[in-house]
């Protein structure tokens, strides 16, 4: 047993390290480290400098334009990114629908949306949720009904992240209406551009524009569109579930977050010393780092497991629970950190519009808006009692 | 990066397995030895001496088997997983340890060949009233007179200090102390005349003791080296035990956790098995959590326990014994709760977990002391 990295993996460390120092805009930097939110065309720019670098997509097979990496290289590059403020990847294309077309796709498929993913000339998102099937999910509605060399989709998705940037939808429809709910349900790619479909903004709590309703009208969609066999889409979204999930404890980005807690606490003063040699709030943050340490520990000796050769199991669930719990907790002690500033609400200082006003401290106006925007995180992705359900049935057999 | 466990340590979790297996049956032997005077069995300790687990983290040149925290974490687990009471962390860990730092060549080579064989037992006396966890407040005092010392004062909570043959004893030799300057440390035979040692059992059913010394004349071949300055020396064992408490209480959650799925697919109330409740389906998911979470601060410990970085060493077993503290109260009350009115009881095994759990969590330092001492680090 040896937790410590090797020479080569320091080296590689350092390359990623000087890589993005050179290559990440400051002002992108700037503001993914603050909170601010940045536009589609910082997003895609980032994107293409990344895939120049061949660094994109480095889960992705070799032969597809992966990089090859190990996964403790990839871990490694996943922390660096996150330490050094660059803005997630969108992932939704790359990251979830890539591997579904990769494994079930056809060669037309393949040559068609893999390498505009690949370079960035399209962006995603994905069409899982609606409004009646959240945590059940396979109770979905929207419907794709067969003419001939296209299909006619008629529905509604919700909670479309990012759908306003996307270039292209993957979508769960129901294709059957016979037998199990699972079994009558289909994977198809649904250009966004497409008559009759319509995105609309759903206002949050936090003041951003994250997340979309996207309603379908007759939407005509070509046959050859639909990704593996009609009414097995479940089994690909299975999957995809299954998939890059390595990032999914996000422990890079809460070190990153914890780092600059710290930062905030020492500016913040109370009874004319810094907040954080407060007692009360110095032993949260304490605790709550120590809690990321065993996450960062369990994170790695899942990786370990994965790169034996092990498909990544239901212990993943682990890393979804525990990792957004401590997300959440970070955003809590930010806002907590600005005392009577966690009051003042500037949504359009947050939204990163040029000369946008605010009071306070600088670092202040992202704060509250992250909190409640962070409530997602354990709503998201298979809610953490999902989660819980998912390892009490396969882990522990109850 | 690597988390495997070599194959040597492979064999030595077996070969103490089998031990256990054969020798400590919960209802059979261990209930008898946790009913007897001692509280310990001369069988068992000489079954561990007999397949070398005594001389685990002992170096070679003094009959030992060599190791590191590695090895120790691999016996420890395996005593935690079946409750073992018998003094293995007071003797080879504690005394042991602080032989080989702080005892000269003579000490080192004429004692630890003794543990090694199972003829020596230790314990190490370092607490007193009203210090709670700290190690540089010592209000017992070695006076010099003569050729050699005497010593007086109380030392509590001394971990297997009823059967011990010898005591270590941390003492200050210029007076009281509150910063840990002018510490000393004597070996003391459990009979020397004015030496008095309290012996009782302790909650989870191991045993303690405290020791009064009153003036207790040693001679000056009694101190353990030569050094007077010996709190950096202490710190670092104390770590080092630690860290084993931590791989020991990951042992006993483990098993704890296990034994508590199995009565939630057993049990049956309303017709079914209780563990069909969606209510206690998701709390027994954060047990196994906090185990995964739990096993992965040991290993952690574990590998910088041998820091050169003394603030990196501490820091990291602070950090690992606060989590351990923590989910270990979370583990042994929800295993209780789910066992209902059984988990109380003496009769199962559920109430010894939670007992052992319980301990472990005031020993060494209780949570709060350590976050107190990984807040107070650099990274703050």
């Amino acid at each position: 047993m040896d937790l410590n990295y090797s020479a080569e993996e320091n080296a590689f460390r350092q390359d990623v390290r000087n890589f993005l120092r050179e290559a990440l805009p400051k002002s992108l930097r700037h503001k993914v480290l603050a909170g601010i939110h940045h536009s589609r065309d910082e997003q895609v720019a980032w994107q293409k400098t990344l895939y120049e670098k061949g660094w994109f997509v480095p889960g992705w097979p070799k032969e597809y334009g992966g990089t090859g990496w190990n996964a403790v290289q990839r871990y490694i590059f996943e922390e660096e990114y996150d330490n050094a403020g660059a803005p997630r990847v969108v992932p939704f294309g790359p990251m979830m629908c890539a591997p579904v077309i990769m494994a079930f796709g056809n060669d037309w498929h393949k040559q068609r949306f893999l390498p505009k993913m690949l370079n960035s000339d399209e962006l995603w998102c994905q069409g899982y949720s609606e409004p009646g099937s959240g945590s059940d999910l396979a109770s979905l509605k929207t419907k794709a009904e067969r003419h001939g060399d296209h299909y006619i989709v008629n529905g509604q998705k919700t909670w479309t992240t990012l759908a306003q940037w996307a270039d292209w939808i993957f979508c769960l429809v129901r294709t059957s209406s016979d037998g199990k709910a699972q079994e009558g349900i289909s994977f198809l790619l649904i250009d966004m551009k497409s008559p009759g479909i319509e995105v609309r903004a759903i206002k949050l709590m936090d003041g951003a524009h994250e997340v979309n309703e996207v309603w379908f009208d007759n939407v005509k969609v070509p046959a050859e569109n639909l990704v593996g066999q009609e009414n097995k889409g479940w089994t690909y979204a299975k999957f995809l579930l299954g998939h890059e999930r390595s990032g999914i404890a996000a422990v890079g980005r809460s070190k990153r977050e914890l780092a600059f807690v710290k930062e905030v606490a020492r500016q913040e003063q109370l009874d004319g010393k810094p907040l954080i040699d407060n007692p009360r709030y110095r032993d949260k943050v304490a605790q709550l780092e120590i809690d990321l340490m065993a996450l960062e520990v369990t994170s790695l000796r899942v990786l370990s497991a994965e790169s034996r050769g092990k498909a990544p199991g239901p212990e993943v669930s682990f890393l979804k629970i525990k990792g957004t719990e401590i997300q959440q907790a970070l955003t809590e002690l930010q806002m907590e950190a600005l005392g009577p500033y966690a009051l003042p609400f500037f949504p359009d200082f947050v939204n990163g519009i040029p000369g946008a006003n605010f009071v306070g401290p600088d670092y202040g106006p992202p704060f509250t808006p992250r909190y409640m925007n962070y409530r997602k995180t354990s709503i998201y992705g298979g809610s953490n009692e999902i989660q819980r359900n998912i390892v009490a049935q396969h882990i522990l057999g109850l | 990066m690597d988390f495997n466990f070599s194959s040597e340590q492979e064999q030595l979790r077996d070969t103490v397995n089998r031990l256990i297996e054969r020798e400590y049956e919960f209802n059979k032997q261990r209930h008898a030895i946790i009913h007897s005077a001692a509280g310990y069995s001369e069988k068992v300790w000489a079954s561990m001496a007999e397949i070398g687990m005594l001389g685990i983290g002992i170096d070679e040149a003094h009959g030992g088997f060599g190791g590191n925290a590695i090895d120790t974490m691999v016996v420890m687990e395996a005593l935690g997983r079946s409750l073992v009471v018998e003094p293995y962390l007071a003797t080879v860990v504690l005394g042991a340890n602080l032989i080989q730092l702080a005892g000269s060549d003579a000490q080192k080579s004429s004692l630890l060949p003794q543990i090694v064989a199972g003829n020596l037992k230790l314990a190490f006396a370092y607490s007193e009233t009203g210090t709670r966890y700290d190690l540089k407040r010592i209000a017992t005092v070695a006076r010099k007179e003569g050729a050699g010392y005497v010593l007086n004062g109380e030392k509590i909570i001394v971990l297997h200090g009823n059967i011990a043959d010898k005591i270590i004893v941390s003492v200050a030799t210029a007076g009281a102390l509150h910063d840990g300057q002018g510490m000393a440390l004597f070996l003391v035979d459990a009979k020397t005349s004015g030496l008095n040692i309290t012996g009782y059992r302790t909650i989870d059913n191991q045993r303690a003791a405290n020791c009064h010394f009153d003036n207790v004349r040693v001679s000056a071949d009694a101190m353990l080296g030569s050094s007077e300055d010996n709190l950096a020396t202490v710190e670092q064992v104390m770590d080092i035990a630690t860290t084993a408490l931590i791989a020991e209480s990951v042992g006993a959650m483990e098993a704890l956790q296990k034994s508590t799925l199995e009565y939630l697919k057993t049990r049956r109330q309303f017709g079914v098995p209780i563990g069909k409740f969606q209510a206690l389906q998701h709390r027994m998911v954060d047990m196994l959590m906090y185990v995964e979470q739990s096993r992965s601060m040991a290993y952690l410990a574990a590998v910088k326990v041998e820091s050169h970085d003394v603030a990196e060493r501490q820091r990291v077993v602070s950090a690992a014994k606060n989590a351990i503290g923590r989910y270990g109260r979370l583990i042994a009350q929800e295993a209780v709760q789910m066992h209902g009115g059984m988990g109380i009881t003496d009769e199962l095994s559920t109430s010894h977990y939670f007992r052992r759990l319980t301990a472990i969590g005031a020993t060494f330092g209780d949570a709060d002391h350590h976050l107190s001492r990984f807040a107070a680090g650099a990274t703050f």
